[in-house]
């Protein structure tokens, strides 16, 4: 499978930080309305469909992916027409010396300023973002805010790439990867059950779209669809191994834990036997250096959801520019469509 | 002449420190059009030669803008992944999670400096500092035994960072430090290419600036000019870099003055900006102004030599931005100063001993 096969370009080069998942939306919502009904979108921007089954049974089951990437937001125009912003969702402030963004809905090219190092090379602290300045050329306070508003979002300004034949490098694979393996299910054969989908927004500043989604669809089952850290760089004897998270090409991953959820026994007992049963390659997750997903809302929604999230290995989760590999990607999807033909009420009793 | 692409085009050229050819052909290319002769000096620096009408043998004036970069060498490969070192000049404290260029045998490679997920650096104990050389690795996304035979230790690494277009005229990208001021002695030929002027015009773009001012000395020495304006980059204001002793976009040319300049060709140069209705911002230099102009000063019997400059906001990034504009006047400046250079300039300025009446006082 190559990156023009999959959405994930298209996807990972739209502007999408939480809250303001438009372009997204707009584009998933295109894509699917073919392949679904009851096609929705809820007061909070997350996208609701349903993809119909063949009636056998009648489990109800959602598959979730989060549109939302993390970013910034323009907090202000200072008096010599820089702009100020802060983080939407959790970023590293080392990355953002020099760094190349697009500030707002005209994507306006912008570059973070950093005081050359003739100057600064003494200055070893960490700056914060608030020290930070983003320059678009704009000559004075109005031209600045004539293409920054409050409130308007920024993106990192990466493009899409192939490194390899399936090795791939852009922003946003979190989540995007997981959308475009939602959008290969919704065009794929129907399942057994009916399938409650959820394309959420505001995942990365605590969960927010994937709650409603699920109080709006009431499922029994759910899996959130993700991306989850792979990193492999070589490391010093003495520091804690921490390329043991997951690992490029070795496939999709099937999380036991993370920092916002324990994923359900059965649910992940039916993953494990059917990746056996064809031979397709998997790895786990340990809870060490997780972070949360929608899993961790949707599970403890309504009277409680069995559920799992089901991830793609990535390097640099939330900088400028991820690494997949989309043998993962169709491993996944392989994996995720024979599981759920199989899921039956028994792989859910308590 | 489009400044603006020819800036472009210029700027993402690779060409670190040693490394200039990529840079010495296009500029071959460039001033083809413009200049009489080329040559090159021992150190790589290119010395292209365009003549005046005045009756030989004529006075030589040299205007130099080094055309390196500041680059890196690939220092270790480990699994795949490399470590890097600096030539001169990089600011390892922008480097996580930007592009870089490997530039092997085979071809340029692409690479990703490796950010570690905050979901990892929180729980290691928080990104409480920036990462030395040696913590930094950058990913090929190839696989190891690909990498192990395509990468040798030493081979070049240049940021990956094409020049973008922000608002109001001004470009953003890599090696405007100093191709902004190459673009600046294009756009002086360009005005030359319709004007008389009776010196010889010595455009030399300088090669290892940032190791140590080589180039310029060398190229200076085979030249041996009568005059010499050397050109780089000024620190422009911006968020850091405060205060009137730094100059604005817009602000350009920028002259310097100090010991390391002359007096004399600064009095030539502002007389002619005067001329022009054209501002120049002038910089102090206490000492070495750190630019091509030290060592031509210094080279054969000694060179008068002014320094003009370009503002530049995030100098040695791979963001660094200009005005275009502030190119352009640059060029006209020097061109409108070299149409108006005669012989009896060098005399204008030479050292002579104090008349009695002026030690009297007399003619104050």
């Amino acid at each position: 499978m190559a990156l023009q096969d999959t959405m994930l370009k298209q996807l990972s080069e739209a502007a999408g930080v939480s809250g303001a998942e438009d372009e997204v939306r707009q584009m998933i919502y295109d894509t699917i309305q073919d392949h679904v009904t009851d096609l929705r979108v809820d007061t909070m921007g997350n996208i609701l469909a349903v993809k119909k089954g063949t009636g056998k049974s009648s489990l109800k089951v959602m598959l979730a992916a989060h549109m939302d990437e993390v970013g910034f937001m323009v907090t202000g125009v200072d008096g010599e027409g820089l702009i100020k912003f802060a983080s939407v969702g959790g970023i590293d402030p080392r990355i953002l010396p020099a760094l190349r963004v697009h500030v707002g809905k005209d994507k306006t090219p912008g570059v973070i300023t950093w005081k050359p190092i003739h100057l600064s090379w003494k200055e070893k602290d960490v700056k914060k973002p608030d020290s930070f300045r983003i320059d678009i050329g704009a000559e004075n306070k109005g031209a600045a805010e004539g293409k920054a508003k409050l409130g308007d979002r920024v993106t990192f300004a990466s493009e899409t790439i192939a490194l390899t034949d399936t090795i791939v490098r852009g922003k946003a694979f979190d989540d995007r990867a997981g959308c475009a393996e939602l959008i290969e299910i919704i065009k794929g054969d129907p399942f057994p059950f009916d399938l409650l989908i959820a394309f959420t927004v505001q995942e990365e500043i605590g969960l927010r779209g994937a709650k409603v989604a699920a109080q709006a669809l009431n499922p029994d089952v759910a899996v959130v669809l993700e991306t989850t850290a792979a990193h492999e760089v070589p490391q010093d004897e003495d520091e804690p191994d921490i390329t043991t998270v997951t690992k490029l090409g070795h496939g999709p991953v099937i999380t036991y834990m993370d920092k916002g959820s324990i994923a359900h026994p059965g649910l992940r007992k039916l993953f494990v036997r059917v990746a056996e049963q064809l031979g397709i390659p998997h790895q786990f997750r340990s809870p060490q250096y997780a972070g949360g997903t929608d899993a961790g809302a949707i599970q403890t929604s309504l009277a409680g959801v069995a559920t799992l999230t089901f991830s793609l290995p990535c390097r640099y989760l939330h900088s400028p520019y991820l690494i997949l590999d989309l043998n993962d990607f169709q491993n996944a999807v392989k994996l995720l469509r024979a599981t759920l033909m199989q899921l039956s009420p028994s792989d859910l009793e308590r | 002449m489009d400044l603006k692409e020819h800036l472009k085009t210029l700027t993402e050229l690779t060409g670190p420190q040693g490394h200039e050819e990529a840079v010495r052909h296009y500029l071959r290319e460039q001033w083809a059009g413009y200049v009489d002769e080329f040559e090159v000096d021992g150190f790589g620096s290119l010395i292209s030669i365009k003549r005046g009408n005045g009756p030989e043998p004529r006075k030589k004036i040299m205007l130099c803008a080094h055309m390196d970069e500041i680059g890196m060498l690939v220092a270790d490969i480990k699994n795949g992944y490399l470590r890097l070192s600096d030539i001169w000049g990089i600011d390892n404290r922008i480097l996580l999670g930007k592009l870089v260029l490997i530039h092997t045998r085979s071809g340029p490679l692409k690479g990703l400096v490796a950010a570690v997920p905050p979901h990892i650096s929180n729980t290691k104990g928080g990104a409480d500092a920036y990462p030395e050389w040696e913590e930094l690795w950058v990913d090929l996304g190839l696989p190891a035994a690909e990498v192990a035979a395509t990468v040798r230790i030493g081979d070049i690494v240049t940021m990956d960072a094409p020049a973008i277009e922000l608002m109001g005229d001004k470009v953003a990208g890599k090696a405007m430090d100093d191709r902004a001021c190459v673009a600046a002695v294009t756009a002086c030929l360009d005005y030359l290419k319709s004007r008389k002027h009776e010196w010889d015009v010595y455009a030399v773009a300088s090669a290892q600036e940032e190791t140590g001012l080589f180039g310029a000395a060398t190229a200076a020495y085979k030249v041996q000019p009568d005059l010499a304006i050397a050109l780089d980059v000024a620190f422009a204001q911006q968020p850091g870099v405060n205060g009137d002793e730094y100059p604005k976009h817009g602000g350009a040319p920028v002259i310097g003055i100090g010991p390391n300049l002359h007096d004399g060709l600064n009095k030539g140069l502002q007389d002619t900006a005067k001329q022009l209705e054209m501002s120049l911002f002038t910089e102090t230099y206490t000492g070495n102004t750190g630019t091509d102009a030290w060592s031509i000063q210094v080279s054969r019997e000694g060179i008068p030599t002014a320094l003009l400059g370009v503002p530049v906001r995030n100098m040695h990034t791979p963001i660094e931005t200009v005005l275009v504009k502030d190119i352009d006047r640059v060029g006209r400046l020097m061109a409108e100063f070299i149409v108006g250079l005669t012989d009896e300039f060098l005399d204008k300025i030479a050292w002579k001993p104090d008349s009695g009446e002026k030690k009297n006082g007399a003619d104050q």
